[in-house]
């Protein structure tokens, strides 16, 4: 059974003239598979990557739950775990919720797809605001790293992640811009604390923290009217002249309802129907 | 130990013979009877492992099979099928918002290799292409999903109708995490699956939100 290499010269001669022996295709392959591997070894080394992922489930929940609770400790940089999994995994959550609610809003992109455009907003964010505050923070003598302000600004969005999940159901104004001032609130004190506790001049912390809080707080309002039906409504009381401000303007609805939006016009209705009842106390 | 103070080897006995390594039998893979064969042969072979991944998927049992011989194919076949039954009707540009063919294939195939990047970066000991190979398999369930969808689809409009669907694509989807789960979850440090599974669960998420929301 265990043979050394026949050699193939002598009895494969029939299998055609242009195929060489049995020991060439071998050398030729193992020739080829070396010269791939190190190619991909030296290209494709994601073991730079392999420290930041590093990471338990219980540290991802409890960094998770950290992200909404700001420390009130500025005399004594405040510790950011530099970790990538967490940000990656929020981020792509938000894409996902961002699918969501463009789906069900019927949103259309016309240059482009739905995919598309949720990937760009969302990465787009992460990587290019983490990249706009550290080049900030650089100016600013601030002590952070750059994989510390994506660590950072990845557990940010995790407050942007429930808002939306809440506010693409629910279509509600008045719940939308509470949620907004308090879990967006939340996320962006947690970030501005952290940052004022590494950067030193009331100047400096003024403009590192004011840049970061706003436009964390406008991109969560940017997700939520961009892609919803409600700036429908909104784009109308603007240009109407006799109709008072911050008033939803009745829509033409379809005779026939899609089904996909029965459980939230449903759900819709009921919400509504109790705010009229309360405000009506 | 009395007894083995007697054992003894008698002269005739050889002492010697080859070695084998187990490395040899992938060396025979290269003999020149694979390539004599016919076309038929080797497609019915194919085909036949194809099959085989398929019924794995189907009844998830955790066996080596998918990991093993991976390929490709059934990963192929899933997408573009999965790919041209998305696709809407290029007549109307209005609603170009509707996953295209180009779209769902990207998705797919970008997101199969984020996953594996992601877990080989945790500490997975699975190769790249095995990866690959099990989560484009575990698409099996929502490519029928969709199939039935599109048939109920052909009835009336309705909440009814949207209810069953919504039925449908959620045990396939739950189906899909299993059997990925199954095959995949035995390659990580037995502390982090559930990291490694959440990606996973994102990926089918999208792929049955496609599916769900597809009208015809």
């Amino acid at each position: 059974m265990a043979t050394t290499a026949t050699p193939a010269g002598g009895s494969r001669n029939g299998t055609g003239p242009e195929w060489g022996g049995f020991e060439e295709n071998i050398q030729m392959w193992q020739a080829g598979k070396r010269q791939a591997s190190r190619a991909f070894s030296l290209y494709a080394n994601i073991d730079i990557l392999r420290p930041y992922f590093d990471v338990e489930p219980a540290q991802v929940r409890s960094r998770l739950l950290e992200s909404m609770i700001p420390i009130k400790m500025v005399n004594f940089p405040q510790k950011i775990a530099g970790e990538l999994y967490g940000p990656l995994m929020l981020v792509f959550t938000l894409v996902a919720i961002l699918l969501h609610g463009m789906k069900t809003s019927d949103t259309i992109i016309r240059e482009g797809t739905l995919m598309g455009t949720a990937i760009g907003t969302c990465f787009g964010y992460w990587l290019g605001v983490s990249s706009f505050i550290y080049f900030l923070a650089y100016l600013c003598n601030a002590q952070i790293t750059m994989l510390q302000m994506l660590a950072l600004l990845g557990y940010g969005l995790f407050g942007h992640c429930i808002v939306l999940l809440i506010t693409y159901n629910i279509h509600l104004h008045a719940l939308f811009y509470l949620f907004w001032l308090l879990v967006g609130g939340l996320s962006t004190l947690r970030m501005v604390a952290v940052l004022v506790s590494r950067t030193v001049g009331p100047t400096q912390r003024l403009l590192l923290c004011g840049t970061l809080a706003a436009l964390h707080m406008l991109f969560l309002l940017y997700l939520h009217f961009a892609y919803h039906k409600v700036v429908e409504g909104i784009l109308d009381t603007l240009e109407g002249p006799n109709i008072p401000p911050m008033q939803r303007v009745p829509r033409d609805i379809p005779a026939i309802l899609p089904a996909v939006r029965l459980p939230a016009t449903v759900l819709n209705t009921t919400v509504k129907a109790v705010e009229v009842t309360l405000r009506s106390h | 130990f009395a007894g083995l103070s007697d054992i003894s080897i008698s002269q005739d006995i050889p002492v010697e013979g080859e070695i084998t390594i187990p490395m040899r039998s992938r060396i025979r893979e290269f003999d020149s009877s694979t390539l004599n064969e016919s076309v038929q042969n080797t497609i019915m072979r194919d085909l036949k492992a194809v099959g085989k991944k398929f019924m794995h998927v189907l009844y998830p049992r955790k066996s080596n099979t998918l990991l093993r011989d991976w390929d490709l194919w059934g990963p192929l076949v899933l997408c573009v099928t999965l790919a041209l039954m998305l696709q809407r009707g290029s007549a109307d540009s209005e609603n170009d918002g509707g996953p295209q063919f180009a779209e769902v294939f990207v998705i797919i195939w970008f997101g199969a290799v984020t996953i594996t990047l992601n877990s080989k970066l945790l500490g997975g000991n699975i190769s790249f292409f095995q990866s690959l190979c099990v989560l484009g398999y575990c698409i099996l369930p929502l490519t029928v999903a969709l199939l039935v969808c599109r048939l109920v689809l052909l009835a009336k409009p309705g909440p009814i109708n949207f209810i069953v669907r919504l039925f449908v694509v959620i045990m396939m989807f739950a189906w899909s995490i299993v059997a990925s789960t199954a095959f995949l979850a035995d390659s990580q440090p037995p502390n982090r699956k559930a990291l490694a599974v959440y990606p996973v669960f994102l990926f089918y998420f999208v792929i049955s939100w496609m599916i769900l929301t597809f009208t015809p």
